[in-house]
């Protein structure tokens, strides 16, 4: 089997009924709460800006997060795909792959309309979406990651909030950071971003396979 | 060749012993029926021939890959019949349609399939996948007599071709010439 019909499968489920529109609409709307909280005054929203969008981008991750692996292990997906020898961390990356591409470009092009929202400048929005574009596979990642910790679990979407967003920290600190720190906090968010795409396969694939038991 | 062995295997299940010091090899054409009262340990015996769950005793020999029909059918409810298959054994779908007779209902969304329907298109799954050892749980369930005979059938055709059969049930079906395995409450 091979690696682009598990993305594909992953993608389409994904994007069947709504498609990009949910974490779209969720992000816009997570990003239009903060200017109704912290008042109209033009200057704070332009300097709050790019933390909000940062802020937003990670929730929209999390809302897919118990649809992730928790349905596959139920429907015993995950047992053929163990059964035909296929290791379940190339799994774990497929689903990484087809997360990220399910809800990141939406979420970049939605990061366009939350600028307006925000009256950030165009030099502010490039940053945010040359941080958003290394940013965003690490919380797909860590979607995923989490989503393998948690399946099976009864009220799995409160416990996979408080499993992801600790984690998702470093992310949202360099991600905001890289806005008007510069070169050196990109840096540390690629870093963070390769970490947690590079290990959560396997952490999803351990966590799947203990379940199993 | 084809073989499929049980060495000395035991199995323990949260803390309570189910079966121990099991012991069986299958080669080309063998069958087992493996028998036994609910919450005996069928399924968890299949689950540790497929390799999903590791034995607490003992050794599992497999020399063949595996078509495992499960308790979950493992396809997608939203896509049509045939395509769901397809992702799973390719272009074999059609084939393997045909052979548990749901040929007509290839377009048809797999979530609108009766139980009976399902089973048979799980079996399907498995007749498609072109694995020599055939690992089937319960297959007979929700089926009616016509689909009992079809599965009888099939895993005459497939033992034909030199295939082995696991198959864990409390329904009657024919295999001729099958070993029994019959599980008893332990302990």
């Amino acid at each position: 089997m091979r690696l682009t019909a598990l993305i594909r499968r992953d993608l389409r489920r994904a994007w069947r009924g709504g498609g990009a529109a949910w974490p779209v609409a969720f992000f816009l709307l997570v990003a239009c709460l903060f200017p109704f909280a912290v008042g109209p005054d033009a200057a704070l929203l332009a300097r709050i800006g790019g933390g909000v969008i940062w802020a937003a981008a990670l929730l929209a991750a999390l809302l897919p997060v118990d649809r992730l692996v928790g349905p596959d292990v139920e429907a015993g997906v995950i047992d053929q795909f163990a059964v035909r020898q296929l290791s379940l961390a190339l799994v774990g990356f497929a689903k990484t792959v087809a997360h990220w591409l399910g809800f990141a470009p939406p979420l970049m092009a939605a990061a366009v309309v939350a600028a307006g929202l925000f009256d950030l400048s165009a030099q502010t929005l490039l940053r945010v979406e040359i941080g958003l574009l290394i940013g965003t596979p690490g919380l797909a990642a860590l979607a995923v990651a989490t989503s393998g910790l948690v399946a099976g679990l009864r009220g799995s979407g409160a416990v996979a909030g408080l499993v992801m967003l600790p984690l998702a920290v470093p992310l949202l600190i360099f991600g905001a950071g890289s806005i008007d720190g510069g070169g050196g906090a990109l840096k540390l968010l690629a870093a963070v971003s390769l970490l947690l795409t590079a290990g959560a396969p396997w952490i999803a694939a351990a966590a799947i396979r203990a379940g199993m038991d | 060749m084809t073989a499929l062995a049980f060495a000395d295997v035991g199995c323990v299940r949260g803390g309570r012993p189910l079966f121990a010091e099991l012991a069986f090899a299958l080669h080309d054409g063998d069958a087992a029926l493996v028998t036994g009262p609910n919450g005996v340990g069928k399924s968890s015996l299949l689950r540790i021939a497929a390799g999903l769950l590791r034995p607490s005793a003992g050794r599992v020999v497999r020399d063949g890959a595996i078509g495992l029909l499960g308790e979950a059918h493992a396809l997608d409810p939203e896509r049509p019949l045939a395509q769901a298959l397809a992702f799973w054994v390719g272009g074999r779908a059609t084939a393997a349609l045909a052979a548990v007779g749901l040929d007509r209902l290839a377009d048809v969304p797999v979530r609108v399939l009766s139980t009976g329907q399902r089973r048979r298109a799980g079996l399907a799954r498995v007749i498609g996948s072109d694995a020599p050892i055939w690992l089937l749980d319960e297959p007979a369930n929700g089926l009616d007599a016509n689909g009992v005979a079809m599965i009888a059938a099939a895993i005459a055709a497939h033992r034909a071709g030199g295939g082995i059969v696991l198959v864990a049930t409390h329904q009657p079906i024919v295999l001729p010439s099958a070993r029994a395995i019959a599980l008893a409450p332990c302990g």
